[in-house]
C-alpha cells in the first residue's frame, strides 16, 4: 500500500471517530419515493420524447418504417452530406444507395477503424441508439452494434439519429435502470446526448454548436 | 499562505460597475430558468432529500467506498493513484505527462485541477495545459481567474471576449455575437483536439461498485477530451464518490437542473475503465485529499463534502451578485466557497478565515442546494470556530477587546430577567441623545461602524411586558 494511500484512509478513519463501528453504510436510510416508473401511455410518451427533443433545437421528424430510408436519403441531400460515417451493425437497407443518391458511405469497421482525420473530414454519421428519454429528450448510446465507438459521434457536424419508439421510456430513473446490468458485467461507455453541442458560457446566451455535432437530427420510428 | 480579506477585496470589486451590470445579468437570467425547469419537477424535494442521505452515506463510510473504487477501476483496466495534497497530485500527474513525452495536453474544465493549480505545475516542466472549456479558454487567454463555478468568464461580456480572441487567436475580422465567437474557439481547439496524445479531466461522480466516471458538460470539449487521447488522466476529490450506477438517477436529475438549468445538458460521458477499440486505452485515476479529510473531521462542517458543483447557491446569493467571484481569492466562490475554501486552507490563512463573514445568513443558499447543505449553519458554525480561535490567540489583548467586552455584558444582561429590564431602562434614557426624528442614524466610538451604513430603531418607550401589566390594572 503507498504510503499516500495508507494516510489518507488512517485521516479518514480518524476524522470519522463518531460513527458507531457496527454501523454498515446502507443504515443510512435514502428515500427512493421520487419517480421511478413513467405512468404514461406509450402514444405520449413517444410524443413527449419527440417535443423535447425539439426544444433543444435538433431537428425532430416521426417515420414510418417503410418509408426510413427515403427520408433518411432526403436528409442527407437536404443536409449536404456527402461523406457519410456508418458504425458496424448498422442496418444496411436504411442507408442511402451510392447510384441515386450523392452519399459516399464510410464504413467504420472492428480492425479497420476510420482515421480521427477521416472522421473530422466526413460531413457527418448515422447511428441507432441504446435507448431514448422522454422526461429530458436525451439520447443513449452505449457503443452497441449501429452506435460504434464513441468518437463516431463526436467528430462529423452532423449526428442523424434512428431511435425506435419502443426504445422510449419515459423518465430518466428508467433510464439508469436500463443499462445498471451492462455496467456491472461489461462496463461499455455510455453517453447521454440531449440535443446538439451548446455553450452558454458567453453572457449566458446559449449557442448551439461549439465541439460536437453542431447538428443534431432525430428520427423517431413506427414499426 | 494569506490571502487578503474579503471585505478587502470587496471593496474594490463593489465599485466596478462593469462588473455588477455582467454578473447581475448573469445570475438574474439562470436565477429564473433553474426556478422553471424545478417547479416542473413534483418529486424535486424527494430527490434533494435522497441525494443528501446517499452523500451522507459516502462520507461516513468514505474509506470502505474508496477501497471499493479503488478495487473496480482497477477491474475495469484503470490506475488509480493517491495524493495527500496538491503537491503529490501534481508530482503523479506530470510524471504520467512526462511518460507519454508529450508537450501539450488538453483539459476539460475541472475546478479541482484549477485548486492545485495543476497548469503552473505543467508548464513548470514545459508542459502546455489547454484549456478546453469555452469559458476556461477566454479565461486561459486572458491570464484571468475564473470567477463562477459553472460560467468562469462570467465576469467578461461579448465585447472583453472579442477583444481578446482578436488579439491571443489572431481573428482580426470577429463579431462579438456569441456564435461568432464559439466558432472562433471550435476552428482553434479542433486541430489541437485532433493531435492530444494526453488528456486530463476532473470528475463529477465516480462510482465506487463498478469504478465507472462521470463528466457532465454542453460543449463536447469534454466528450473531445476523454475520447480522442490515447492516455487520459482524471483527477477526483476524494469526495465525489456515489455508491453504486443507479444512484445516477437522483443526481443527474439534480445536477443539470440546478446548474444549467436544463432538464438535462447535452452531454454525458460515462466510462468504466477502459474499452478496447473505443476511446484511451490508458485510464488513471488520481484521488485527491487537499484537506477534505479536514474537513471530514468536523461533524457539522462535513456537509460541505456533499457538494456537487451545480453553482445555484452562487446564483442566488446577494452577495455574489454584487462583488463577483475574485472577492473570495478562491477557485470556490460563492456560499458554497465561504465554508469550503476556509475549511480546505484552515482558519489561520486570514483570508479564507474573513469568508464566513462573507454573508447575510438569508438562507437563499440552503434552499435551492440540490443536495440539502446547511450552508447558513455551517458559516455560523465556522464563525463560532474563528471567534474562539481568536480568543485563545489573543490571550489579555482580546479581553481588552471592546467587541469581546460588549458581548460579555450583552451575555450577563440576558442571563437573568431582572438585569435584562433594568438594562432596557439605561438604554431608553441613554439613546435619548442619539434619536432624530424616531430613528438612530449615528453612535458614537465603536458603535459607529453599526451605523455607518444603516439606520436602528430606537428601543420603544414601552416593553410589551410593560404594556400588559398596564392593561390587566
Amino acid at each position: 500500500m503507498s504510503e499516500a494511500k495508507k494516510a489518507i484512509l488512517e485521516k479518514i478513519r480518524n476524522a470519522l471517530g463518531e460513527v458507531p463501528r457496527q454501523e454498515r453504510p446502507e443504515d443510512i436510510t435514502v428515500p427512493r419515493h421520487y419517480r421511478q416508473q413513467g405512468n404514461r401511455a406509450a402514444g405520449e410518451v413517444v410524443a413527449l420524447f419527440a417535443g423535447r427533443v425539439g426544444e433543444y433545437k435538433a431537428t425532430v421528424q416521426r417515420v414510418n418504417a417503410n418509408a426510413l430510408a427515403g427520408v433518411i436519403a432526403e436528409s442527407c441531400r437536404r443536409e449536404g452530406v456527402e461523406k457519410l460515417v456508418v458504425p458496424d451493425g448498422f442496418p444496411g437497407e436504411w442507408l442511402p444507395g451510392d447510384e441515386d443518391d450523392n452519399v459516399r458511405l464510410l464504413h467504420d469497421k472492428p480492425g479497420e477503424p476510420l482515421s480521427h482525420r477521416a472522421l473530422d473530414d466526413s460531413d457527418g454519421v448515422i447511428t441507432t441508439c441504446a435507448l431514448g428519454v422522454a422526461q429530458t429528450g436525451t439520447i443513449i448510446l452505449d457503443a452497441g452494434a449501429g452506435q460504434g465507438r464513441r468518437v463516431l459521434t463526436l467528430l462529423p457536424d452532423y449526428h442523424l439519429c434512428i431511435v425506435k419508439e419502443e426504445q422510449i421510456v419515459e423518465l430518466v430513473s428508467e433510464g439508469f435502470t436500463h443499462f445498471e446490468q451492462a455496467v456491472r458485467e461489461e462496463g461499455p461507455p455510455i453517453t447521454f446526448i440531449s440535443g446538439p453541442s451548446a455553450t452558454s458560457d458567453i453572457e449566458l446566451s446559449r449557442v448551439e454548436g461549439v465541439h460536437g455535432p453542431r447538428r443534431l437530427e432525430v428520427l423517431i420510428v413506427q414499426e | 499562505m494569506q490571502t487578503p480579506t474579503f471585505e478587502e477585496s470587496a471593496k474594490a470589486y463593489l465599485s466596478d460597475t462593469q462588473l455588477r451590470r455582467n454578473i447581475g445579468h448573469a445570475t438574474h437570467t439562470i436565477r429564473d430558468k433553474r426556478q422553471t425547469v424545478v417547479d416542473e419537477m413534483p418529486d424535486w424535494e424527494v430527490l434533494r432529500e435522497a441525494g443528501s442521505s446517499l452523500k451522507n452515506r459516502i462520507m461516513r463510510h468514505l474509506d470502505e467506498y474508496l477501497l471499493q473504487l479503488e478495487e473496480s477501476v482497477r477491474q475495469a483496466g484503470g490506475q488509480v493513484h493517491w495524493a495527500r495534497d496538491a503537491g503529490e497530485a501534481n508530482r503523479i500527474i506530470v510524471d504520467l505527462v512526462k511518460e507519454q513525452q508529450v508537450e501539450e495536453v488538453v483539459k476539460v474544465k475541472s475546478i479541482t485541477t484549477d485548486e492545485i493549480k495543476l497548469n503552473r505545475a505543467l508548464a513548470e516542466e514545459g508542459v502546455r495545459a489547454l484549456e478546453t472549456d469555452l469559458a476556461e479558454l477566454i479565461v486561459q487567454l486572458a491570464g484571468d481567474e475564473p470567477s463562477h463555478i459553472l460560467v468562469p468568464a462570467i465576469h467578461k461580456n461579448r465585447a472583453e471576449i472579442r477583444e481578446l480572441f482578436r488579439k491571443k487567436l489572431n481573428q482580426g475580422e470577429l463579431s462579438d455575437r456569441p456564435e461568432d465567437l464559439a466558432e472562433a474557439a471550435r476552428l482553434y481547439l479542433r486541430k489541437k483536439f485532433l493531435s492530444a496524445k494526453v488528456g486530463i479531466s476532473g470528475a463529477n461522480f465516480a462510482v465506487a461498485d463498478t469504478g465507472t466516471v462521470a463528466v457532465v458538460e454542453s460543449e463536447g470539449n469534454g466528450r473531445m477530451c476523454t475520447t480522442l487521447p490515447e492516455t487520459l488522466i482524471t483527477v477526483m476529490g476524494i469526495e465525489k464518490l456515489i455508491p453504486t450506477w443507479r444512484d445516477f438517477e437522483v443526481f443527474m436529475q439534480l445536477l443539470p437542473r440546478s446548474s444549467t438549468a436544463e432538464r438535462m445538458n447535452p452531454y454525458n460521458s460515462f466510462w468504466t475503465g477502459v474499452t478496447e477499440g473505443d476511446g484511451p486505452q490508458e485510464f488513471h485515476l488520481v484521488l485527491l485529499d487537499n484537506g477534505r479529510t479536514n474537513v471530514l473531521a468536523d461533524e457539522v462542517g462535513r456537509q460541505t463534502l456533499n457538494c456537487i458543483r451545480c453553482s445555484a447557491c452562487l446564483n442566488v446569493c446577494p452577495v455574489y451578485e454584487r462583488t463577483g467571484g475574485h472577492a473570495y481569492h478562491s477557485v470556490y466562490p460563492g456560499p458554497i466557497g465561504a465554508i469550503l475554501t476556509p475549511q480546505l486552507r484552515g482558519l489561520e490563512d486570514e483570508g479564507a478565515a474573513s469568508l464566513p463573514y462573507a454573508s447575510t445568513l438569508c438562507g437563499a443558499c440552503y434552499e435551492v442546494c440540490p443536495v440539502k447543505i446547511n450552508i447558513p449553519d455551517v458559516l455560523v458554525h465556522l464563525r463560532g470556530k474563528i471567534v474562539d480561535r481568536k480568543k485563545r490567540a489573543g490571550g489579555l489583548n482580546a479581553k481588552s477587546d471592546p467587541e469581546y467586552i460588549g458581548m460579555r455584558l450583552m451575555a450577563r444582561a440576558f442571563k437573568s430577567r431582572s438585569r435584562y429590564e433594568r438594562a432596557q431602562k439605561m438604554a431608553r434614557v441613554g439613546q435619548k441623545f442619539f434619536v432624530k426624528d424616531g430613528t438612530i442614524s449615528k453612535l458614537p466610538g465603536e458603535l459607529s461602524g453599526w451605523t455607518a451604513m444603516r439606520d436602528l430603531k430606537p428601543i420603544p418607550n414601552q416593553t410589551f411586558r410593560e404594556w400588559w401589566g398596564d392593561r390587566d390594572e
